[in-house]
């Protein structure tokens, strides 16, 4: 494997556990260990965790932070309240979508940016440029370890490793300093699965004994290492999108149907002019989900056709193991969004019929329709 | 790992001969290396298929990958119950045959490897 590759903390516990590694945006990261179905399948039924330690963290500090990153994503931060997280686009001039991350209000101050692992030094570089000397930027992706334990049965796990209610933390909400298994950690209720679940900001020297101690908690209910390839086909079940597949900076939050996390009427933002005229003029490309017959998997930048013609292009698609379909997310035109909407993708030269599928295309506590 | 009575390809697929016809199906380290199959396109019945070209496709999760005819000649036999559980590649691949071909140049089979050319073959730069 190539040697400039970066590792987490974890490294050596994903060897030992067999996990198949992979190069993912620079880093060694394991894809999968028993099997990305079975793995899939632990996390919807039961629990299953994650090292996600790849991803970047940024603090954003001083009396300017709040307005500083205000004016840098399109959600709105004023809005956060101390101990509350936010997802939220980042976007160029253009409204093209640089980056996705979450956005955690620490203290009445400061704020803890969540980046994609790909795009980590591109988000640095961009914010530290708009900064200004009201605002400390500090990169602190290689000081904290990311784990997340995700699934039905993840709250009683993590419970038995602390006396902190966890129950009193609600979606999209975090508490710092948490005492687990013995570490000071932050715990935030979030994911990127559609299961309830918890995302663990350790310090890196923390990682392996919070990995072990998880292990050990949730053993009854056998809870099992997730790779990178079930985290995919999780994250497409739920709806979710991936930046890199699903968006980039040639496609806006508003065509990426991200709307609810524009906020036009909060104030000057980058990226706000081009929105504005974009929500005026009409979107010509709006992103769905779709379900087509058959198993065949509808591949990033395949032809999404209507009645023979071309009409747009799959972003993300795959097996989905718990509705045993064939999903994915594309973009079609304005006209052509509205769900049950007949379509076909370009499968090696075969149309494959489908139907425009509302999102998520799994959502927790429901029993999936066939 | 590789059955003593196959013969095998290079890109991964076996051949076992039953008289004058050939079993053809994906050998483990493809499955393994495929992971998680979840779709197999098959050729139909009187379809030609020709030595070492793509005669259908597996897809995993993650990858779709061509599979190649060990022997040209004409399919009289494809395995419906495949393309329904085609998870059974991943439990169960020499018991997962893709399809039945009658060979039309039989001598095409000295050229795939036997069980131990082929562990050999798997074992290197894999």
């Amino acid at each position: 494997m190539d040697e400039t590759l970066k590792r987490t903390p974890l490294y050596q516990k994903h060897v030992a556990a067999g996990a198949r590694l992979v190069p993912f945006a620079g880093w060694e990261m394991p894809v999968q260990y028993a099997g990305i179905i079975e793995e899939h399948r632990a996390v919807r039924t039961r629990a299953g965790l994650f090292d996600v330690s790849h991803m970047g963290e940024a603090e954003i500090a001083g009396p300017g932070a709040i307005g500083f990153v205000q004016r840098l994503v399109t959600n709105d931060v004023a809005r956060l309240a101390v101990t509350q997280a936010l997802y939220t686009p980042m976007c160029t001039p253009d409204g093209g979508v640089i980056d996705d991350l979450l956005v955690y209000r620490v203290s009445e101050t400061d704020l803890m940016l969540v980046l994609n692992a790909s795009n980590t030094d591109e988000d640095l570089a961009w914010i530290r440029d708009h900064a200004g000397p009201d605002v400390r930027v500090t990169d602190r992706s290689a000081e904290i370890a990311l784990l997340a334990l995700q699934g039905p049965r993840a709250p009683e796990i993590l419970q038995r490793l602390t006396a902190a209610p966890l129950g009193e933390i609600r979606y999209y909400w975090f508490r710092p300093d948490v005492q687990v298994a013995g570490r000071t950690v932050l715990v935030s209720r979030t994911g990127y699965t559609g299961e309830d679940g918890f995302e663990l900001y350790a310090r890196a020297a923390d990682a392996t004994h919070l990995w072990d101690a998880i292990l050990t908690a949730g053993a009854r209910e056998k809870v099992v290492p997730i790779g990178l390839g079930a985290r995919d086909t999780l994250r497409l079940e739920a709806g979710y999108r991936l930046h890199g597949n699903d968006m980039d900076k040639s496609i806006t939050p508003l065509e990426a149907a991200l709307g609810w996390t524009v906020k036009l009427e909060k104030g000057e933002f980058i990226g706000a002019d081009a929105l504005r005229r974009q929500k005026a003029q009409g979107l010509t490309r709006r992103l769905v989900g779709f379900t087509l017959e058959g198993r065949a998997i509808a591949r990033h930048g395949f032809a999404i056709q209507r009645e023979g013609a071309a009409v747009g292009q799959v972003t993300s698609g795959s097996f989905s193991p718990t509705l045993e379909k064939s999903i994915g997310l594309g973009f079609v035109p304005p006209a052509d969004v509205a769900p049950g909407q007949p379509l076909a993708v370009d499968i090696r030269g075969r149309a494959v019929p489908g139907v425009v599928t509302k999102l998520p295309f799994y959502r927790r506590g429901e029993k999936t329709a066939g | 790992m590789y059955p003593k009575e196959l013969r095998y390809s290079k890109e991964h697929e076996w051949a076992k001969v039953e008289g004058k016809r050939v079993r053809v199906g994906i050998t483990k380290f493809a499955a393994d290396r495929l992971s998680d199959i979840v779709y197999v396109e098959l050729p139909s019945v009187g379809a030609e298929v020709k030595f070492m070209e793509p005669f259908g496709v597996v897809e995993s999760v993650k990858a779709v990958s061509d599979i190649y005819a060990p022997v040209s000649g004409k399919v009289v036999e494809v395995n419906a119950a495949l393309v329904e559980k085609p998870e059974t590649l991943n439990t169960d691949p020499y018991g997962a045959w893709m399809m039945v071909v009658e060979p039309s140049n039989p001598a095409e089979l000295d050229q795939l490897l036997d069980a131990e050319a082929y562990t050999a073959h798997v074992g290197e730069g894999h």
